[in-house]
């Protein structure tokens, strides 16, 4: 596509960037979804009540934030890395304080006109701050100890309030995310490596600080027929639905397991199995691959990019779409523990949905920005 | 390109990993996609199988939830069956006409058939909804008979809450009641449990406090079901285990007593042991019927409760807030002696006290004359606190009100405890933003103005000043599933034994000694005294008008303008175990209205006296099961 910042001089205008917009991704993004609103239509027996009819609104209003948000001059989206940590850090602090919880462990902040949740926010903000504090470092000054010091804090202390509430689940990802954005920026292998050894001494002392129900669901991860009853039912229930639902499935809304309630969570954590059961290999294998073409064309987008914080920033928001992705599919195959994670773009949830498409606006964003040069020193932006 | 040497080394970077992840990312999906062909491919036969011929599901049991005992072993709350009709929608043709038919037999109201709508319409339809509760022998009898006739109606036993003392305990019971969505969003775990029909969980009291101990765990029946969810045949149970029973350190006997002692009235009473924090009997009048809570109440019954003047939802003894009044004095007196003023000390008291322009009664008109320490508690004169309040400060009384658990909670097993309020001039600034005045102080002197306690805290007042000064805690559980819990150890507050000795010698000479302000409310039994103190809490003065209409005195007010009655007391006064505290809301006078009630509630605990050894260990043995 033409760079019309190389070739005019001038400053992108919006009908710029709209042109310069990908509608073929939103295109994607809107397939992936009408297979969410499908089965949410199939989970209530062939009613857009309660779910599909929300979970369609919803995404409408994400896509309006997709394209305010991508439609913002990165630079900007730069200036504000810091201070939208900050709030998003002063949120989570204050929902230690005077947040209620719902739906299990997680904390929600009730702002009078909208709830929030703020470990959703934080994981937003938390790659826009690192993104920003890695793109004022040479490659040489990344390995540099006294570097790390300000990034690991940028993630150890909304790590350390998360884990407060608590929320085991979002802080790991918040780890993950983290060490992916280290590891995109330079830092060397070794001190993964020692990480790595470090994470695994300290492992006994979590486990014994673990709650019940968490040790629980490692317990039934090894071992699913040990708690039949609660989540090895789960996974079972979910595997034998697969497994039922064969190469071509069993038809929409012809799901017996789905049907007659053998399936929990299906309209969240296991819509997955709700696909895989109706629509078989054939579907499930369908909606794989549309989220890998959205995993490579940003991937390509990090690639591409022309300035350092674009760039990790894409790939950050890459390798969290992916982790999401493949920890929810995953678990629902029963290769890993029964963990909170939503189906992007799939399960029903608000926050998540809007967080999510907040941040694809950002992979936008860096798109349309991409031959946008950044200076590293930081006497440009203050 | 023109990006620097040392730039291009850092995307060199970038690219390189970036291509790695990318990697990594597509071995992630070709791993899933492998999974997917093994489960459905490979295994599809053997799964497939599993769906459609062997439809095993599992269906969860309700555990058995816990009795609730008091400290003798005599069953306070406890199961009882319930016949109740519930219907599977997807087997009714028509559940509109299959109410009406079944409305012949059971009064279905236009709010429970609305109610029943909803749950069909929120639940699967093969899942049976409860459509009536508490039907008597002959009604379900007549259900069972008429079952041809009512197409997806099933009749069901469960098991619902009995309460075998009904209101004599409702505030320290609470209720159980259906799971709200409220209930179900907050439940970390057995959120399955939560949603079998009828299933219920504590909302009040002692069975919300020790919900997860009394609930249990949840059973299983593994169940063969046809294509259609319906249930063929039962093919392994598994009971699960029955929620833990919770003893109380209540004595069922004192209970009774003191609410029949109290009952008519608006009131609240506690009476705990000095030493451990035993709640014996914890009352508050009116109350409500838990029993009816647990079916759900009509329209009218609900309004009828809340409409009540004589507040029956509100638990008194625990959330009303009094001024203390007069019983109040014996934590002045005990700050002054701590401020140095000798008890002996004299003050005249004419029957009033000025402070600048201002002019304080003396609740006795012509006054007292001279008074110490000793004489000022036994009359219970006002004019010597009001002097000595505003010699030592509000500080050293708010001090010294602290000490003696006054404006904090104990985190009482029953929810809803209040601090009451132990007034300072920072807290006036910081919630009034006005200045103390030192009128304020004065009146604080006679537990009036801004000071106010519960019940609950007066007796732990009480408590703390006859065990010799320690920082006893109330406490209502005394064991939990066969587990004795062990007894607290209460530290010192730090009151010398001289300030403590003229509170309780004043205390003793209120009941014991002729012209005590409480002599007639003695207990007249050798070894039995009681040692108390009267309390007369101002509810509103009486205004010029209503002097110039005729009404001079308290009770020729409306009720509810009336002053509240208090006492508190311990005895036996030679050697304390047991503390109390009595108010009779608007019941005029402490000495004329509480304080008979309260001798005689004391006196059936010293017969009774729960605490002496042989007593100590709690006889599970008779604990029977009232057969509803």
């Amino acid at each position: 596509m033409l760079d019309l910042r190389r070739f005019t001089g001038r400053e992108m205008r919006l009908t710029d960037k709209l042109i310069e917009f990908n509608w073929g991704f939103l295109l994607l993004l809107v397939l992936i979804a009408s297979i969410g609103f499908a089965m949410l239509y199939s989970v209530a027996e062939g009613s857009f009540s309660p779910w599909a009819y929300r979970q369609a609104l919803r995404f409408g209003v994400g896509v309006c934030i997709l394209l305010i948000v991508a439609m913002i001059d990165l630079r900007l989206w730069m200036r504000l890395a810091y201070p939208l940590y900050g709030v998003a850090l002063a949120m989570l602090v204050a929902v230690e304080i005077v947040g209620f919880t719902g739906m299990g462990a997680q904390r929600w902040l009730n702002l009078g006109f909208v709830q929030v949740q703020p470990s959703e926010v934080m994981k937003v903000t938390l790659l826009m701050a690192l993104a920003r504090y890695f793109h004022g470092l040479t490659l040489e000054e990344v390995s540099r100890l006294r570097n790390l010091v300000i990034p690991v804090l940028l993630i150890a202390v909304p790590v350390g309030l998360v884990v407060l509430q608590p929320d085991l689940g979002t802080a790991i990802l918040l780890v993950a995310s983290g060490a992916i954005l280290f590891f995109a920026a330079g830092l060397r292998w070794r001190y993964f490596i020692l990480s790595g050894i470090i994470v695994l001494a300290t492992v006994p002392v979590v486990w014994s600080r673990l709650h019940d129900y968490q040790k629980n669901r490692v317990f039934t991860f090894l071992d699913p027929e040990r708690d039949p009853l609660g989540a090895g039912y789960h996974i079972l229930q979910s595997k034998i639905a697969l497994g039922a639902g064969g190469v071509f499935g069993k038809g929409f809304m012809e799901g017996t397991q789905s049907q007659l309630n053998f399936l929990p969570e299906k309209h969240t954590d296991f819509i997955f199995t709700m696909l895989g059961e109706e629509l078989g290999l054939v579907g499930g294998l369908v909606l794989l691959v549309l989220y890998f073409i959205v995993l490579m064309f940003s991937l390509n987008v990090a690639m591409q990019c022309r300035n350092q914080f674009g760039r990790l920033l894409a790939i950050g928001v890459s390798m969290t779409f992916f982790l999401y992705v493949f920890i929810n599919s995953a678990m629902v195959m029963g290769l890993l523990p029964v963990v909170g994670v939503p189906l992007p773009l799939v399960s029903y949830g608000g926050t998540a949905m809007l967080s999510l498409m907040f941040a694809l606006g950002l992979l936008m964003s860096v798109y349309i920005h991409r031959n946008v040069e950044i200076s590293r020193g930081p006497s440009a932006f203050w | 390109m023109q990006i620097s040497g040392r730039d291009s080394n850092r995307y060199q970077t970038f690219t390189r990993r970036a291509a790695l992840l990318g990697g990594i990312q597509g071995v992630a999906f070709v791993v899933l996609a492998g999974r997917m062909y093994y489960l459905q491919v490979l295994k599809s036969d053997q799964y497939t199988m599993l769906a459609e011929e062997n439809r095993v599901s599992m269906r969860l049991l309700a555990p058995l939830r816990g009795n609730i005992v008091d400290r003798y072993g005599r069953v306070l709350a406890s199961n009882r069956q319930n016949y109740r009709a519930m219907m599977i929608s997807e087997q009714t043709p028509d559940i509109e006409a299959t109410l009406d038919r079944l409305s012949r037999i059971v009064e279905i109201n236009d709010f429970t058939r609305r109610r029943i709508l909803r749950d069909v319409q929120r639940s699967p339809r093969f899942m049976p909804v409860t459509v009536a509760e508490g039907l008597t022998w002959d009604q379900f009898a007549q259900v069972n008979i008429n079952e041809p006739d009512l197409a997806g109606i099933i009749p069901d036993v469960g098991e619902t809450r009995d309460y075998a003392y009904g209101e004599e305990l409702a505030h320290i019971m609470g209720y159980v009641a259906a799971v709200s969505e409220k209930d179900m969003s907050d439940a970390q775990t057995d959120r399955q449990l939560l949603r079998l029909p009828g299933f219920r969980i504590g909302k009040e009291g002692i069975e919300k406090t020790y919900d997860k101990e009394l609930r249990g765990t949840a059973g299983s029946s593994h169940v063969e079901v046809n294509a259609y969810g319906r249930v063929i045949r039962e093919l392994a149970k598994d009971p699960g285990k029955p929620g833990d029973e919770v003893v109380l350190t209540l004595d069922m006997d004192i209970q009774r007593f003191a609410w029949d002692r109290l009952k008519g009235e608006s009131a609240g009473s506690v009476v705990m042991d000095i030493h451990s924090g035993d709640v014996l009997s914890f009352v508050s009048a009116p109350a409500y019927d838990p029993n009816q809570f647990n079916m759900g109440l009509s329209n009218e019954q609900w309004r009828a409760l809340v409409d009540n003047e004589y507040k029956p939802l509100i638990n008194k003894s625990l959330a009303g807030m009094y001024p203390p009044g007069s019983t109040f004095k014996m934590v002045v007196a005990a700050a002054a002696v701590e401020a140095g003023i000798n008890p002996a000390q004299r003050v005249v008291c004419p029957g009033h006290y000025s402070l600048g322009s201002h002019v304080f009664h003396c609740w006795k008109k012509g006054g007292h004359g001279a008074m110490n320490m000793h004489q000022a508690i036994k009359y219970s004169c006002d004019v010597f606190f009001y002097d000595v309040a505003r010699r030592i400060g509000i500080n050293a009384i708010a001090e010294m009100s602290r000490k003696f658990g006054l404006g904090e909670t104990y985190g009482f097993e029953v929810p809803g405890e209040k601090a009451g309020l132990v007034p300072t001039p920072d807290w006036k600034r910081a919630t009034r933003g006005e200045p103390w005045h030192q009128g304020e102080t004065v009146i604080a002197g006679i537990g009036q103005g801004y000071l106010l306690a519960t019940p609950l805290q007066l007796a732990v007042m009480t408590a703390r000043l006859a065990n010799g000064g320690y920082a006893v805690k109330p406490r209502l559980t005394r064991a939990i599933g066969g587990q004795l819990l062990p007894t607290p150890r209460p530290a010192a507050i730090g009151v010398s034994e001289a300030a403590l000795k003229v509170a309780c010698d004043g205390m003793n000479a209120v009941s014991n000694e002729a012209g005590g302000t409480a002599f007639r409310s003695r207990i007249p039994d050798p070894g039995m005294e009681l040692a108390g103190k009267t309390g007369t809490a101002q509810v509103r003065r009486i205004s010029r008008a209503e002097r110039s209409t005729g009404v001079l005195r308290n009770d020729q007010l409306e009720w509810r303008f009336r002053d509240h009655a208090l006492f508190v007391c311990y005895a036996p006064v030679h050697a304390p175990r047991y503390a109390m505290s009595v108010i009779i809301e608007h019941g005029g006078s402490g000495s004329g209205a509480a304080a008979p009630v309260a001798r005689d509630i004391m006196r059936e605990v010293l017969i009774r006296n729960p605490e002496r050894p042989q007593a100590t260990v709690p006889s599970r043995a008779d604990g029977k099961t009232r057969e509803g």
